[in-house]
């Protein structure tokens, strides 16, 4: 019996692995073909800046000359009013040409955004990018789950979870019994919501960011407005939802009165905590997501900086590759879940701060 | 560089779609999944709770049904007990009576026995009297044929009267 289970296991492990290699051996041969097309040396920088930054078409690799990607739509408003129209008008990576007024810059601080071919200017851009297909992917499958396990819960309440419910009902208890609830405290339900969402969505979303095929392959959570976006939801829950005790101590804290009269000390400690909090979380999640994609693309990398040099160099460099980029795969699993479980769990406790009752505050 | 600027476009369409996921599970999503897993919970502690109660329930009825046996078992024993008394002593009643009414009629054989034998006694008693009369009658009628013997007779009578005076 066990026996059976440990060759079943073994069997998954096996596949599993063969299916990681495979996937490396995707990337890499994406990122190969990318740059085998060009003559000159290969530009470390430029290649993991472009596959973990957003662009206006979904690259999914290059065949010989012509590259294979999906083209999105570009929704513009500038010059000409509302202009909507697909990114394949501006031609391919390295062919780029102008379109209705409009570029893909090539250089400057807008580098590889569209802007204004006549004043160099950013239109508001509401393009549908390769980061917002993500976006738009992963939230329909966060809606295609969520919604499904809800109604297998109405429809067979009481009875055993089976599936994907029994999967993620572990996940769903741990977070709302062992970290919403108690660093909440009694008002946790107004925020639960919120809470179990944005862990399901950093979670989805960094799983999503690891897979290099198409519906995965975008580096969401590793770009810094998507981040900004969750910390700012926190900051706003931890603040105006806040009791009014969180306020005073804020504004008048429990300390010793040369701290905080002539100088407001204390209150300056205090109110800079209230800003720093959320972009501390802003900045994790981004720069923990975008380090491990960075690190796998450099790993990728060093085979073709070591092929330029000699085959041999390549080949052996690639074995060695292969392995790290294994273990570095192995790794981001973890620091998905890990990243996801951090800013819930932080977001949690600074909501909890901002929800202090009078009485509790004073016996502390 | 474009890494550390967040790009307007992304940012409102994360707005936009991370809030209408929100919206979306917070009213469909979350209430359900989170009340359900509390409903179920509840449900098996307050299960677990009745089948305790059921069970001491059980227990209790066991042991009272063994305290009613155990009454039951020493009810019969005492009946049988009774019962075996009421039976010896009705032995020995009867035994008893059996007796007397036995001595009772032995006592009445023995009477009439005694009554029979007396008559028998007195029957025989007059009979051998009269026989023995009729006996000494025809010896004493052979023997005093001669005057000899009549006074022999006579002076053997007296001399057993004399012993007997003596």
């Amino acid at each position: 019996m066990s026996q059976s289970r440990n060759k079943t296991i073994s069997h998954f492990a096996k596949a599993f692995f063969a299916m990681l290699f495979l996937l490396v051996g995707f990337s890499a041969n994406a990122v190969a073909a990318e740059h085998d097309s060009e003559e000159e040396g290969v530009d470390l920088k430029e290649m993991i800046f472009g596959h973990t930054g957003d662009a206006y078409e979904w690259h999914i690799t290059t065949i010989g000359e012509t590259p294979i990607s999906i083209p999105l739509p570009c929704i513009l408003y500038g010059q000409n009013g509302l202009d909507v129209f697909c990114s394949c008008n501006f031609g391919h990576e390295g062919h780029r040409v102008e379109y209705n007024g409009y570029k893909i810059a090539e250089e400057g601080n807008n580098a590889g955004k569209i802007i204004e071919v006549a004043t160099g200017e950013r239109p508001w851009d509401f393009s549908i990018t390769k980061n917002v297909l993500s976006l738009f992917i992963s939230c329909t499958l966060l809606l295609v789950i969520f919604l499904s396990i809800a109604k297998k819960y109405k429809e067979n309440p009481r009875s055993k979870p089976t599936g994907l419910q029994a999967l993620l009902e572990p996940l769903i208890v741990a977070l709302h019994d062992d970290i919403i609830k108690p660093s909440i405290g009694k008002n946790y339900k107004k925020f639960s919501t919120y809470l179990l969402t944005a862990f399901f969505f950093i979670f989805l979303n960094n799983i999503l960011g690891i897979i290099p095929i198409f519906p995965g392959g975008a580096n969401l959570t590793g770009n810094i407005a998507v981040t900004l976006v969750l910390a700012t939801l926190t900051f706003i829950l931890t603040n105006f939802r806040g009791t009014k005790e969180y306020w005073l101590e804020l504004i008048w804290p429990d300390v010793p009165v040369w701290l905080k009269a002539p100088i407001p000390l204390m209150q300056f400690i205090e109110i800079m905590g209230v800003f720093i909090k959320p972009i501390a979380l802003c900045v994790r999640l981004f720069a923990n997501m975008f380090a491990g994609h960075t690190m796998v693309l450099i790993l990728i990398g060093l085979i073709f900086i070591f092929g330029q040099m000699s085959a041999v160099a390549g080949g052996a460099i690639s074995v060695l590759s292969v392995l790290l980029i294994t273990f570095m795969s192995l790794l981001e699993c973890l620091v998905c879940f890990i990243q996801a479980y951090v800013f819930t769990m932080l977001s949690a406790i600074f909501i909890g701060m901002g929800q202090v009752e009078g009485h509790e505050e004073k016996h502390k | 560089m474009s890494l550390l600027t967040p790009d307007f476009g992304l940012l409102f369409w994360m707005l936009l779609c991370f809030l209408l996921v929100a919206t979306i599970l917070g009213k469909w999503g979350w209430p359900a999944i989170v009340g359900m897993i509390e409903d179920r919970g509840n449900y098996i502690e307050e299960s677990l709770k009745k089948a305790d109660e059921a069970n001491a329930a059980l227990a209790n009825l066991k042991a009272e049904n063994e305290k009613l046996l155990a009454e039951a078992k020493n009810e019969r024993l005492e009946l049988l007990k009774e019962a075996s008394k009421l039976k010896e002593k009705m032995i020995a009643d009867a035994k008893t009576q059996a007796t007397a009414e036995a001595n009772k009629i032995i006592e009445n054989a023995k009477e009439s026995i005694q009554l029979e034998k007396d008559n028998v006694v007195k029957e025989i008693r007059s009979q051998v009297a009269e026989l023995s009369v009729n006996i000494a009658e025809r010896i004493i009628r052979g023997e005093l044929k001669t005057q000899d013997s009549q006074i022999d007779m006579i002076n053997k009578l007296l001399d057993e009267v004399n012993v007997a005076k003596s």
